[in-house]
């Protein structure tokens, strides 16, 4: 028995206890009681007033469906961006790596408000590309595209950063070994390296289709708020609060807190899978490290 | 100042650490627990020190009893297998600590520091962090850290587990020497008997939360009492025997055997130290040794293998009628003096110097 | 083609536009740019979310602390829930939490039901942004502290505890420095989010000029306005901000992974 797993608290008790109903206080306050009052007000009205709100209302009706459709394009490009840019940090030894590693941040520390007003500047009317998009008839802002691309942006991070570690962690050696044995690109990408981070890269698409779904202020400049055209899940919240709807408003909120409790419990189900995969890894390694 | 630890037992859930355990320690001794991990040492060690509480027991310092004093009232220094540093603080204030928190004046504190950092010869590196140290270096910090409140007993947990081996041995002698100077009763923990056997002046081997053996290194070497001690000091070959009538017999060499004196035969190991059998060409019959413990007769046996390891040569060969390997250790002068070649194949007499007889017990699992 | 995606992705979407932001704003030429960006009433804004944000990722460092320590060290029936909720602020939308913030600190709401007649006006008030902050930046306080707490070295509080340092001593000499390096990036990082932050605060701060105006309102309201210039400006600055913060946040948790080793 080794001591760290034979050591007794050294707390006392009661110090113990007040730490804990302390942090349980503040968790409590902060966190539970406010989500709690989502569902609460949600369904204050009844399951049918809260039914109501969401399906009867043809321009919340149109918010989540747009939420549904511009977060899965987000999160794709997210996807594909995610591995390839994680790919090549993990992989390669470049000038200016680092400086990359810390530019995949930038959207983290943006205020969301900037990011979309810098997209405005460049592909709104008077933007940049302005006169280009309107000879092309193309809209960007106040329109989809936009959305997309603002809502691209805030979780830019999400992926690469959850990959960069995992790629490190596995090393290069078992995708060598593909291609020595006559692997393609395309074929080590699918048998090796894609097996190998799927649960990192699955956490990472969690998070970010959280994000995607609950972006506000990138989305909400580019957007021009235009209900039933351009609002999204969020956005929709907004205007039923401004509107004086709070019930209505209580009810979209509780599907996107609805969904974020999803999003948690997969969070929980990925990273207990994510432990595993890394135990696996370290035990593989020790095991070829000591000769039996 | 002297250790008595009484009746002592702690569990961890199902799982019982110790187990009724006794100890004496007896003033200035530099004294080794010695045994595999699990077997409750470090945690002994930790109830002496006041860092773990005990089920039951008693625990006496010069007749009186500190079994409920908190660590911090019971003055022992303990040196931390890892050796737990403060890393954000320097070598010097490390081994300050502890004057700091009982407010001993500054320019104490500094001699006092100064007098230890020349004492674990580190002086001019009081103010390196122990990142900047190597590992015998910062063991030696922890050392004087322990010592600097003037402890009036050291306390040590496999002090010399996470070093290299050279450096493992010059510390150990290092150790050993300024034992010898300042004199302090300390008790360490180590699962190398080689460590525990150089150092100590009483060494004491446990197993599965118990004390097997408690004695100096001689007699727990030459006179192993349980077979649990046998095995653990150094290799052993075992065989399954017989025993009646004060003797036992292994492969019809009888051994005396004074502690089983009935009529009836009953199983026995035997237990054979590579370096206590001889080895000779197989012709004539080995000389009969008499008296406790004593074999007498040879046994034939071909050789196997061969291994040639500096001075020792290791000769692993089968006694005829047999599928047993037994082991023997020559030292590699005799074995070029023998009279003939020590070949694979080769025909060879063993002939037990030395032999103990263990009746198997129900507790005792290899 | 990792290169090519990696390069136009991280061109089109994060260098382009902020160099355009940046352009644009460097057109109006140094007097210009100060006269849009140094307004009276911007000023108000950058100090109120300069402030806000301050005394939001403070509240959240010591809390931070506080539930990071409990997570790492205290066994306790509940503790995996407790744990998993901490990451709440992470996926729930900030309009939802800004939104049913407002509605909870209100006079009738649960909350303000007992505050407001205690004089504590936690909706369309200062406390109100404060709060939100609190919310969205919490995760980030702890998390970065709890991993930190749990690779301690236990064996050196034991080894001060018998050196005959008192339970506190322990703490403020031994414990504390070990864990500083890391509350104080977690401060960054909640700095950081909550410097940014738009969605929960519209809902809950009033958002009245001078008083609970935050940068990212204002900009926002100088977009609906039309004045591109001035909200460009604004977002200029804010953005200096916040990669100023970038930049500190990347150094200690530089520092934090050369103290780890």
């Amino acid at each position: 028995m080794s001591a760290s797993q034979s050591r007794a608290p050294h707390a006392s008790p009661a110090v113990s206890a007040a730490l804990v109903a302390a942090a349980v206080g503040i968790v409590g306050l902060l966190i539970v009681v406010p989500l709690a009052s989502v569902f609460f007000e949600a369904f204050a009205g009844g399951v049918a007033a809260w039914w109501t709100a969401l399906a009867h209302d043809p321009d919340t009706r149109h918010a989540i469906w747009l939420s549904l459709t511009v977060a899965p394009v987000a999160v794709a490009i997210n996807t594909v961006f995610g591995v390839a840019a994680a790919w090549l940090v993990a992989r390669f030894r470049f000038p200016g790596r680092s400086l990359l590693i810390s530019l995949f941040d930038v959207p983290f520390s943006v205020s969301p408000v900037v990011a979309g007003l810098a997209l405005v500047l460049i592909f709104g009317r008077q933007g940049l590309l302005g006169p280009t998009l309107a000879w092309l008839d193309w809209k960007v802002i106040f329109s989809w595209p936009g959305l997309v691309l603002a809502t691209t942006f805030v979780t830019l991070p999400l992926v690469v950063r959850e990959l960069i570690p995992v790629m490190e962690a596995i090393g290069p050696e078992e995708e060598m070994a593909a291609v020595s044995l006559g692997a393609s690109g395309w074929q080590v990408f699918w048998r090796v390296t894609l097996p190998n981070i799927r649960w990192a890269l699955l956490h990472g698409i969690v998070l970010a289709n959280a994000r995607a779904m609950g972006e506000f202020g990138a989305v909400y400049v580019v957007s021009g708020h235009i209900a039933g055209a351009t609002d999204t899940m969020p956005l929709r919240v907004e205007k039923l609060f401004q509107e004086y709807r709070t019930p209505a408003s209580m009810a979209v909120a509780s599907v996107l807190a609805g969904l974020a409790l999803v999003t948690l419990v997969a969070k929980f189900v990925i990273e207990r899978r994510l432990e595993a995969e890394s135990r696996d890894l370290e035990a593989a390694r020790s095991t070829a490290e000591t000769p039996a | 100042m002297s250790i008595h630890v009484r009746d002592i037992s702690k569990s961890f859930g199902a799982f019982k650490a110790l187990d009724r355990v006794s100890l004496d320690v007896p003033d200035g001794t530099l004294l080794a627990l010695l045994g595999p991990s699990g077997s409750g040492k470090t945690t002994l060690l930790r109830i002496i020190a006041g860092l773990e509480h005990a089920d039951e027991g008693v625990i006496v310092e010069d007749g009186e009893d500190i079994t409920e004093r908190h660590a911090r009232q019971r003055e022992v220094g303990f040196v931390f297998q890892h050796y737990a540093l403060f890393r954000h603080m320097s070598v010097f204030e490390n081994i300050a600590f502890g004057l700091r928190v009982r407010k001993v004046p500054t320019a104490e504190v500094r001699s006092r520091v100064e007098e230890l950092l020349h004492l674990v010869r580190l002086e001019g590196l009081g103010g390196r962090k122990p990142a900047q140290l190597s590992g015998g270096q910062r063991q030696r910090v922890a050392l004087a850290r322990a010592l600097a409140i003037r402890p009036k007993i050291l306390l040590l947990d496999e002090p010399f587990g996470a070093l290299d081996a050279k450096v493992r041995v010059e510390l150990r002698q290092w150790l050993r020497r300024l034992h010898d100077e300042i004199g302090m009763t300390s008790v360490f923990v180590t699962h190398d008997q080689e460590e525990a056997f150089e150092l100590a002046d009483e060494v004491v081997v446990m197993n599965h939360g118990k004390i097997e053996q408690q004695g100096t290194p001689d007699a727990v070497f030459d006179q192993p009492a349980t077979p649990f001690v046998m095995d653990f000091l150094g290799n052993v070959n075992v065989f399954h025997g017989r025993v009646e009538n004060g003797r036992a017999f292994w492969h019809g060499i009888p051994i005396d055997y004074p502690d089983y004196p009935h009529a009836q035969a009953r199983d026995a190991r035997v237990y054979l130290r590579p370096h206590e059998l001889e080895i000779s060409p197989l012709s004539g019959n080995g000389q009969a040794v008499t008296g406790n413990g004593r074999a007498s007769g040879s046994l034939p046996a071909s050789v196997l293998r061969v291994t040639r390891n500096g001075a020792i040569t290791r000769v692993a060969c089968r006694p005829h009628g047999s599928d047993a390997e037994l082991q023997v250790d020559v030292p590699t002068e005799v074995a070029r003096g023998l009279q003939m070649d020590l070949v694979p194949g080769a025909h060879v007499a063993i002939t037990p110097r030395k032999a103990r007889v263990f009746l198997p017990g129900p507790e005792y699992v290899i | 083609m990792t290169f090519a995606i990696t390069a136009l992705v991280m061109t089109a979407l994060v260098l382009l536009p902020l160099a355009v932001l940046v352009l644009r704003a460097a057109s109006l030429g140094p007097q210009g740019f100060v006269a849009a960006a140094w307004t009276p009433r911007a000023r108000a804004a950058y100090g109120v979310s300069l402030g806000a944000a301050v005394l939001a990722a403070t509240v959240s460092a010591v809390l931070g602390l506080v539930v990071a320590w409990v997570l790492a060290r205290i066994d306790f029936p509940g503790r995996r829930v407790l744990d998993a909720l901490v990451d709440v602020p992470l996926a729930l939308p900030t309009a939802v939490a800004g939104l049913v913030y407002s509605a909870l600190y209100v006079e009738k709401g649960w909350l303000g039901h007992w505050l407001v007649p205690l004089g504590i006006q936690g909706a369309y008030s200062y406390l109100g942004i404060v709060l939100v902050l609190v919310f969205v930046s919490l995760p980030f306080a702890i998390r970065v502290v709890q991993p930190v707490i749990e690779s301690l070295d236990r064996d050196t509080e034991e080894a001060a505890r018998i050196l005959g340092a008192s339970r506190a001593q322990t703490f403020f000499r031994v414990v504390l420095p070990g864990i500083l390096p890391a509350v104080v990036t977690g401060f960054a990082l909640a700095l950081a989010r909550a410097l940014g932050e738009y969605g929960s605060v519209v809902f809950i701060s009033g958002n009245m000029p001078f008083k609970t105006e935050i940068a990212p309102v204002l900009i926002v309201s100088r977009l609906e306005e039309f004045a591109y210039a001035e909200a460009t400006t604004i977002a200029v600055v804010l953005l200096a901000m916040s990669l100023t913060l970038l930049i500190v946040v990347n150094a200690l948790q530089q520092r934090l992974a050369r103290n780890a080793q």
